[in-house]
């Protein structure tokens, strides 16, 4: 490689930097789960477990984590059903007006969120004169989902080629046949890879989810943000937070099984 | 792999053989779904939108008068306030970008083209690991980085919560969106490409130029989608750091629950889109959107 030491010594040192700007908040929130100090004190002036205890004991959170995680599934099984057809589509088929499908599929998350929120809201309340609540809610998680199956799909698809499945359809299998047996297969791991990111985007999402879930619902991001300015909750609020962070290695670990390192930088786009 | 079959059946085997004579009809039903839920209900859902900005609210209840009128945008454009807050929310869009480019450069540089491929594997899973944290959580890390008595401000560099803290929150929240664009782009580049350039003659700063940034730049443009949409649209980030300040989207929020009008809250809300649009269109030629 033709950078001078100097350079290299620089990139280097400007990369651990802004790792240290991406981390640093993280590790003031877990750190900042142990601080005795009702209002985050700092230095901390000692540290203990009793947030923790508090926090698992606290039936606000744990309603909404199980909302939160319903929501996120009934999204998640639509999305993988729609994605990985619109992928199926986009990829096997030559046809006018491809590239529009492609940006529709794109838009719902490369319009700002209030605006697929807002939208939506006044879709279901003026248009369709549903209340809003659990379903509207789970339509419009599914609709900025769609993106990301389909996303690791087409990917997936775009790799592999077609030759398999003509070679199954050759030998006479049907077009279901084939697709349980030869193409279904062949795309399990990035399917897998799609829903994981899938769930963790709705999982975590809170600004479509102000408009479209009505005043009876409360996810976590939500149960977060309404006790986020209540002081007397803010060491279990904190607590929510530091558990999050933490949990959030299991889907990095479960998508680098599932895929090279490479699948997960598409997959994260 | 799990072999999976469908249940046998003369109907089936029909169908399935009428599917293969017709490609057409496959590529409908496998379309259909998805046009519907995207092409009828989201588009539906912002056309609809749209018209909701051209009606208005009685003066009492809230209720929405279906009399077309453009009120709202007169508003909009004739007000102190709004404009303000319009400006206010495109220079803050503005400047993540700019601050997550300056930052991403460097770091997926690094990465790409300095770092072993051992090393270059962690840090792809350093930069990912992030963005599965919630962005909830990360919006409130920066309200404790940033609090009095806090961190920062025991060591005297805490901005306070306001329009910079804002911006530095949402520079971290999308950074990933920027460095991962720029990493996949630099990765593509070949090694031999930048060595070619050395050899012929060309300085760093012509290597840079010539070879590195052609490159990077429609990278660049597919992570400035995120960074300039995601802010546009962002209402949460600056209520946890920004003090008093409002985005464009508070009023679009505020109008919608709080103030309930709606029609102000629509015609609101088609100022990210237009400028979402505007920017979709300029790029386009860049070919960014073809590797989003």
């Amino acid at each position: 490689m033709t950078f001078s030491p100097a350079t290299r010594v620089l990139l280097r040192a400007f990369t651990g930097l802004v790792l240290l700007f991406v981390y640093a908040p993280l590790a003031l929130v877990v750190l900042n789960s142990f601080n005795t100090s009702r209002t985050f004190e700092w230095p901390p002036p000692g540290f203990t477990t009793r947030w923790w205890s508090a926090a698992v004991e606290s039936d606000g959170a744990r309603n909404a984590i199980v909302v939160s995680l319903e929501v996120a599934v009934m999204a998640t099984v639509i999305a993988l059903v729609l994605g990985t057809m619109a992928a199926l589509a986009l990829q096997r088929f030559r046809f006018f007006g491809r590239d529009t499908v492609s940006l529709l599929i794109i838009l719902p998350i490369a319009l700002p969120g209030v605006v697929t929120g807002i939208a939506l809201a006044n879709a279901f309340l003026t248009m369709f004169g549903i209340q809003l609540g659990m379903l509207t809610l789970v339509v419009s998680h599914a609709t900025f989902c769609i993106v990301t199956v389909f996303n690791n799909a087409i990917a997936r698809l775009r790799r592999l080629g077609g030759n398999l499945e003509e070679a199954s359809m050759d030998l006479g299998a049907g077009t279901f046949r084939t697709f349980w047996s030869i193409t279904l297969p062949m795309m399990r791991s990035a399917l897998l890879a799609g829903a994981l990111l899938s769930f963790a985007l709705s999982f975590d999402e809170i600004i479509v989810t102000t408009f479209t879930a009505g005043q009876g619902i409360q996810t976590l991001p939500i149960w977060i943000y309404q006790n986020l300015f209540r002081p007397n909750q803010a060491p279990v609020v904190n607590v929510v937070a530091a558990a999050l962070i933490v949990l959030s290695v299991i889907p990095i670990w479960v998508s680098q099984k599932l895929a090279g390192t490479d699948e997960s930088v598409a997959a994260a786009r | 792999m799990a072999q999976q079959h469908p249940p046998p059946g003369g109907g089936a085997a029909l169908r399935s053989g009428v599917l293969h004579r017709h490609p057409r009809l496959r590529l409908g039903l496998l379309l259909g779904p998805p046009m519907l839920w995207l092409g009828v209900l989201y588009l539906g859902s912002l056309a609809a939108l749209f018209i909701t900005s051209l009606w208005s609210v009685d003066a009492f209840g809230g209720n929405i008068e279906r009399i077309w009128n453009l009120d709202n945008y007169r508003d909009l454009f004739t007000l102190d306030v709004y404009r303000t807050i319009t400006v206010r929310t495109l220079l803050i869009a503005a400047s993540v970008t700019v601050i997550d480019a300056v930052l991403a450069f460097p770091v997926a540089l690094y990465m790409a083209k300095v770092a072993s491929p051992r090393l270059q594997r962690i840090l792809v899973i350093a930069v990912l690991t992030p963005l599965w944290a919630s962005y909830l959580v990360k919006a409130y890390a920066w309200r404790g980085m940033f609090a009095s008595g806090g961190p920062l401000d025991s060591v005297g560099i805490s901005p306070g919560y306001g329009l910079a803290a804002t911006v530095l929150t949402l520079s971290y929240l999308w950074l990933p969106y920027m460095i991962l664009p720029m990493y996949a782009g630099l990765e593509r580049l070949p090694g031999s490409l930048i060595e070619a350039s050395a050899d012929l003659g060309a300085g760093t700063a012509t290597t840079m130029r010539r070879v590195v940034l052609p490159v990077l730049f429609p990278a660049a443009v597919a992570g400035s989608i995120f960074t300039f949409s995601l802010t546009l649209g962002d209402y949460i980030a600056v209520k946890i750091v920004g003090g008093a300040n409002q985005m464009l989207g508070n009023v679009v929020y505020d109008s919608f629950l709080t103030g309930n009008n709606l029609p102000f809250a629509a015609a609101v809300a088609t100022i990210p889109v237009a400028a979402m649009l505007v920017y979709l269109a300029a790029v386009r030629r860049t070919g960014a959107l073809d590797s989003l």
